[in-house]
């Protein structure tokens, strides 16, 4: 145990970013390989093939037999095998091949050589099994999992052992344990000997558990640990060594130490995300309002434009490309940013170019024009959400640390978001089409004055700004629900990063996003969620008090009248 | 003083005026008490509530005519003050309920749902009416006159200040949604039975509530036009024109748009009391920004600064949202949705400009200021 034990090295950065995802991918396609292999060496395999056909056997005693044969080849391939007995799913036919269905019972295939057989053909008899044949049956199961080559299924069964009692397995797993090459199971491998450690008679063991819990134990062990502190009726200690009772205290603060760091990364991970999809929803809020002056209240609507524009390409490559289905949102985007934009450029020189000068007016015509949209949209896609698919590559996440996990569309969200800001400020401050922005928001007069066209410079700030309230929607549709309200639900939060971060910045509003995202998810787990979000509103109205301009105005004396 | 209110109007208008007051406070209740019922001029007893709740809209559009149109402030969190007012009228029709709601407890039903054993502390004094009223006239005011202290004391001005105003209308509807805040969560309040031991499903208690409206609308209106013919009432307007200007010529303006603000929110919130007994329910949704930018609306349709034009405006808009949500609910937002564009872009001087022939020059202004 205690050589074992020295052997261990610190968690490798390596498998923790890795993680378990591309592991999955990786592993399966190497399993797959050694499974065909497998199957054409004939000789080496027949003793397992005769194992595995005892399986199908009239007589309970044979199967037992067969089972503990399966278990002590430890061959891993009979796992699945094994597991469809377990989950009635094994049947017999006539000719005693064995047959494994699948989930829904629909469809079987053989198991001894994969092929898919016809169910209807077959008349399929279930093995006889009772309550004596499982127990040997979960024990087997466990037994070969814990020598599968996969190490995915190493790891779910020890994390499996370490969650239900282990009891009896204990020389199983220090086997495994001397075999295991992966820090990662290794380690989990020790709480599952140290939980079993904690029950045993002998103080040293006990003591040398608790090492290895205040090590590497997370939240789930602090239960067993306080139960060590607990009192019997007669008032004492059920541990009766005070030095085993202050390590396990110390194991205690230790684990609450480290679940307190993991929590504040994992803030901060959701923070940022958070922020992000801000910063997507405020950044073309930002250009409009920022640059131009202008207040556009439908800007939420632009958002939902977008997000409705993913879901068309979606369904469209659902029914026409259903081979490049995943491909549909990197067509989406430049879709979305169109759509957006045009609608944008609409609104410009139809109403707001009207307004100029007037932002009060504008506020109150561009609320008019996103009732006209949101109830359009109500007219054309219903007044219900509509479902947007994550593509495969988005779905699932990244495990970072014990009970964290970083979903990747999050992850493709921050991705996301950098390029898009990117992009922007390259056009405002390298692009020629920038320098003529940047001129008519200085002094319109003068820009004009020097030959530039301002109306069209407008309509296409204008049509820039929605267009990337557009790109925000594509994000928005693959993290949040999407409906006709969906851009209600951000348009104070979006006019708040922009107030915060200041006018005229994109610096001030990645600033703004970040601060406002990062501070609500910290503020959650204390106040709540809504009084968390009341209290950053508040916080704002302050910041406000102090800086007017926002924390990123631009130095000036102007007088605003 | 008398002479001064007097002058207000010429005697035609306090004619008019009268006359109003006349038709709505005397004659329409003896159409309804004196005819039977199946006469043509017959006021159905349905109609009181409903004219009662399009003067509790009045009330609020002249009160943000008064911070708006002739201060050139726009609010986007009147319907805060709106439903404050509302709750705690709703707080006291709850507490006199007393035992005969669904759960036979002295509590609120809601709060026995929600298992509480004890009223929380901010419910207490509401089974007083003359506290209630009391809450009713200082709390909407007071937290306008903080907020706008703050808000004002900064400068924060013009569309920074309606954004401000709509984060506080989002915030405290958050906050009244919850169900752990102790006003009802999403539910709101409702179900009310009484009011000073006057059943509420009463056909006479609905006409003497709808009476009280209107007498208090009229007052209100009669204070306005004091307020806006007054010389405070010529400093609101020269800040609407030129703050800067206002402030040179040796006047804080901070003191005038606070008081103004505050007087605004003020008669938000007795509109919000009087709205409650009417419709027999007061809910967060009452608090969406949507519901305070369609009160800039009816004013806008109106005609600002005008106070009349924010009473037609009201009227107009609400009666439209009446006809539209029964005829055709669908098309009731693109109608909003147009009719915020169109007055916007073509009628500045709203429903009352295009009808009064001499434009007066109060009007113009407001089109180039801001």
């Amino acid at each position: 145990m205690k050589e074992t034990f020295s052997l261990f090295k610190p968690r490798k950065l390596g498998t923790l970013l890795i993680g378990r995802k591309t592991l999955t991918q990786f592993f399966g396609v190497f399993v797959f390989l050694v499974m065909s292999v497998l199957s054409f060496s004939i000789v080496e395999a027949n003793d397992f093939e005769l194992a595995l056909q005892d399986l199908g056997n009239k007589s309970r005693t044979k199967i037992k037999k067969a089972i503990k044969e399966l278990g002590n080849q430890g061959n891993p391939a009979a796992l699945p095998a094994l597991e469809a007995l377990k989950g009635n799913r094994l049947r017999i036919s006539d000719d005693g091949v064995l047959i494994i269905l699948n989930e829904s019972g629909d469809k079987g295939r053989n198991a001894l050589s994969e092929k898919q057989v016809d169910l209807k053909a077959l008349n399929l008899r279930k093995p006889r099994i009772n309550n004596s044949v499982r127990r040997v049956l979960s024990s087997t199961i466990g037994k070969l999992q814990l020598q599968s080559s996969d190490p995915n299924i190493r790891l779910a069964a020890a994390e499996q052992l370490l969650k239900k009692s282990s009891g009896g397995l204990v020389e199983l797993v220090e086997k495994a344990l001397a075999k295991e090459t992966s820090d990662e199971i290794r380690e989990v491998f020790f709480l599952v000997l140290a939980k079993e450690g904690l029950k045993s008679d002998d103080k040293k063991k006990r003591l040398q558990s608790l090492k290895i819990i205040k090590k590497f134990g997370n939240n789930d062990f602090k239960n067993v640990l306080e139960s060590l502190l607990r009192k019997n009726e007669k008032g004492e200690f059920l541990e009766s060594y005070s030095e085993v009772r202050d390590n396990a205290k110390k194991a205690i603060s230790s684990i609450e130490r480290r679940q307190f760091f993991i929590d504040q990364i994992a803030n901060l991970f959701y923070g940022m995300s958070l922020g992000s999809i801000l910063l997507l929803a405020a950044l073309g809020l930002a250009i409009t309002f920022g640059l131009m002056g202008v207040i556009n209240m439908a800007h939420g609507e632009m958002l939902m434009i977008g997000a409705y524009s993913t879901f068309v390409i979606q369904n469209l490559f659902r029914d026409y490309l259903p081979n490049l289905f995943d491909w549909y949102l990197i067509a989406a985007i430049p879709t979305a940013f169109i759509v957006s934009g045009v609608v944008g450029i609409i609104m410009e020189r139809s109403v707001i170019r009207h307004l100029y000068g007037r932002p009060l007016e504008t506020l109150l015509a561009t609320w008019g024009i996103s009732l006209v949209l949101i109830q359009t949209v109500r007219l054309i896609f219903g007044a219900q959400n509509v479902e947007v698919a994550n593509p495969s590559y988005l779905s699932g996440g990244i495990q970072a640390f014990n009970g964290v996990v970083l979903p990747f569309n999050r992850i493709a969200i921050i991705i996301f978001v950098i390029f898009v800001v990117i992009l922007v400020w390259t056009l405002l401050q390298k692009s020629s089409l920038g320098l003529q922005v940047r001129a008519v928001t200085q002094n319109r007069g003068m820009a004009s004055c020097v030959g530039i066209s301002t109306r069209k410079i407008d309509m296409y700030t204008f049509g820039l700004g929605s267009g990337v309230a557009g790109l925000g929607g594509v994000a928005l549709s693959q993290v949040g629900n999407v409906g006709p309200e969906l851009g209600q639900l951000y348009i104070v939060d979006s006019f708040m990063v922009v107030v915060l971060g200041g006018v005229g910045k994109i610096a001030g509003t990645v600033a703004g996003a970040m601060g406002l995202g990062v501070l609500n998810k910290f503020l959650e787990p204390v106040a709540g969620a809504v009084l968390g979000k009341i209290l950053v509103l508040v916080l704002i109205i302050i910041v406000i008090q102090k800086r007017p301009q926002g924390l990123f105005a631009l130095k000036g004396r102007m007088v605003d009248d | 003083m008398i002479k001064t209110i007097s002058e207000l109007h010429s005697f035609k208008g306090w004619l008019f005026n009268f006359l109003l007051l006349g038709l709505a406070v005397v004659l329409l209740p003896l159409l309804n008490i004196w005819l039977p019922e199946d006469s043509a001029w017959h006021v159905p007893n349905y109609m009181f509530p409903l004219i009662g709740k399009y003067l509790c809209y009045a009330l609020v559009a002249l009160a943000v005519d008064l911070i708006w149109g002739y201060t050139g402030i726009l609010s986007l969190g009147h319907g805060v003050f709106f439903s404050i007012g509302g709750y705690a009228m709703g707080m006291y029709l709850m507490r006199s309920i007393g035992k005969e709601g669904v759960y036979k407890s002295d509590l609120p039903d809601f709060m026995v749902f929600l298992d509480w054993k004890e009223l929380p502390w901010y419910w207490y004094g509401f089974d007083n009416f003359i506290f209630t009223l009391l809450v009713i006239l200082v709390i909407p005011g007071l937290l306008a006159f903080i907020f706008g202290y703050f808000a004002f004391r900064s400068r924060i001005k013009g569309v920074y200040f309606a954004i401000i105003t709509q984060a506080m209308t989002f915030a405290l509807m958050l906050l009244f949604f919850r169900n752990n805040t102790g006003f009802g969560g999403n539910n709101g309040l409702t179900d009310f039975k009484r009011i000073l031991g006057y059943s509420l499903q009463e056909p006479s208690t609905k006409m003497g509530i709808y009476i009280i409206t209107a007498l208090i609308l009229f007052l209100s209106y009669v204070l306005s036009r004091y307020i806006v013919k007054s010389k405070l009432g010529r400093v609101l307007i020269a800040i609407r024109d030129a703050e800067s200007r206002v402030m040179f010529s040796g006047y804080n303006t901070l003191h005038y748009k606070l008081a103004i603000w505050t007087l605004s929110a003020f008669l938000c919130g007795i509109a919000g009391a009087l709205y409650v007994p009417q419709v027999g329910i007061i809910n967060p949704s009452e608090m969406q920004p949507s519901n305070s930018i369609e009160m800039a609306i009816w004013v806008a349709v109106g005609g600002r600064g005008t106070l009349g034009g924010a009473l037609v405006g009201a009227g107009l808009v609400n009666g439209a949202k009446s006809w539209f949500t029964v005829a055709a609910p669908d098309y009731w937002l693109y109608f909003l949705g147009g009719l915020f564009i169109v007055v916007t872009l073509f009628f500045p001087k709203g429903f009352v400009g295009i009808f009064s022939r001499s434009s007066s020059k109060n009007n113009k202004e407001v089109i180039l200021n801001d």
